[in-house]
Order: structure tokens, then sequence, then C-alpha cells
């Protein structure tokens, strides 16, 4: 049995969209940063994480996103998320994560949110 | 219902909650809190319980306290207890300047469940929760 999430990525202009299919846990959280680092290694200035297809992130995955938040912040980026359950934007918003990282309902309006941040 | 400690197995037992949780027909973003909350409490135990049995015993209830309709989870573990009270409160800003990005768990728990009693000691720790529909 593997409920462990499957992410994709794709450029457009400097900022990397990531898409999560499953369950976001340790394992599903390192899929999510090793793309998120790879992304950002070959230039993406802003990372969009859509969510849509996932409907359970633990702790654990969440404490990997935060991680690749820092990272993001460290080199002056934006990360924002997109497509959360409200059971999803809920948790975000207790841990914090959304002091540091915008959420937006919709991919296209992440994508115009971090591309109308400066960097 | 008793789950092995190993790896998914919180996915197993969130499927459980689900099913009840639809037979009240409670709404499916409370039954998403209910699971992350259950899934939370297993992998909680899972890190840091050390269970004696290398099992988590979990117990599932539906009720109705006035006009209300409630589902229940107990999350038993024969572990070395803790105390809730010595739990340090997490931020994310704790997160960034020190390493320590986890021990969100109970945080979670109470704050997505609608009651939360926790017992813990040196025969094991208990977790009850209680969502309303």
């Amino acid at each position: 049995m593997s409920e462990s999430c499957k992410v994709s990525s794709e450029r457009r202009g400097d900022v990397a969209i990531l898409w999560t299919d499953g369950y976001i846990n340790n394992q599903g959280g390192e899929e999510i940063a090793r793309e998120a680092y790879a992304q950002l290694d070959a230039g993406a200035r802003a990372l969009v994480l859509n969510l849509e297809k996932t409907r359970i992130v633990n702790s654990i995955g969440i404490s990997i996103l935060i991680e690749v938040l820092e990272k993001v912040m460290d080199r002056k980026g934006a990360l924002a998320f997109c497509g959360l359950t409200p059971t999803i934007d809920k948790t975000f918003r207790i841990m914090g994560l959304a002091q540091y990282a915008e959420i937006y309902p919709t991919q296209d309006e992440a994508l115009r949110g971090v591309s109308s941040q400066p960097a | 219902m008793t789950i092995p400690v190993a790896p998914e197995m919180e996915i197993v037992a969130t499927a459980q909650a689900a099913a009840l949780g639809e037979y009240i027909a409670m709404p499916r973003d409370k039954i998403d809190e209910v699971k992350l909350a259950l899934v939370e409490a297993c992998i909680n135990a899972f890190e840091h319980a050390e269970c004696r049995d290398e099992q988590l015993h979990l117990k599932f209830r539906l009720g109705r306290d006035a006009k209300r309709e409630w589902l229940e989870v107990e999350v038993l573990d024969k572990g070395k207890g803790f105390d809730s009270e010595k739990v340090e409160e997490p931020s994310i800003e704790k997160s960034f300047v020190g390493h320590r990005k986890r021990g969100w768990g109970l945080q979670i728990i109470k704050s997505l469940m609608d009651e939360v009693e926790i017992t813990s000691g040196g025969g094991g720790t208990r977790i009850l929760m209680r969502k309303y529909k």
C-alpha cells in the first residue's frame, strides 16, 4: 500500500509550478523538496505549489515545506500555495505558514501573485 | 481496530474514520479534519511512544449530545507516555531560527477537533478526540 505523493513541475518564465498528487508525509515532503530545490538551482525565482490533488498533509510533510520556504526566503524568492482544501488551508494557518507564503484559491491567481512580487 | 506501528498505517485508520463520518453525513471538510487529527495522533505515537507491543489500539464511536451527532476516536498506545504540560508550544519562528521544525502534532489535533482529552503515564497514552457533525 502506498499513498505517497507524486510531484511534477513545469517552468513558466522565472516561476516554477509544482503539482502534487496524494498524501504528503515525510516521503511526499522530500519529493516536493527535491523538485523544488532542482527548480531553484535551475534559476526559478518563485515557486507555486498546487495541492489540488492532495487531501492530507501531515505535520512531518509541513515541516519539510517550511524548510523549502526557508530556502526560498534565503534566496529572496517567493513561495505561494494554491488549490488547498479547507483543512489544509486551516492547518497552514495554524502553523503560521500563511504569514510567510501567500495562499491563493487558484493557480492563475497564485501565478499573478508571485509574478507581481519584486525580485 | 489495531494497527501495527508501520509506515502509512495511519492512512488505514483514516479510512475507518471517514466511513463513520459519512454514515452520519458529516460534512467532508469536517471528516478531513478528523482524518488529519487521527493521522497526527498515530504518527506521534509511531515516532515517540516506543510502544511495547508495536501496535496502536483505536476505537471509533458515534453518538449524540443534545441535538448534535458526533464522531469520537480514541488512540491508545502502550508506550512510555509523556507529560503534555511539558510539551513546548511550537511556532514557525522557532522553526526558522532553530532546526526544530517538528512538534506540531498536538497543536494540530487540538485546533482541528472540538474536544480533546489526553491521559498519559507509564502504561501508555490515550488520546480521545471528538468532532461534532
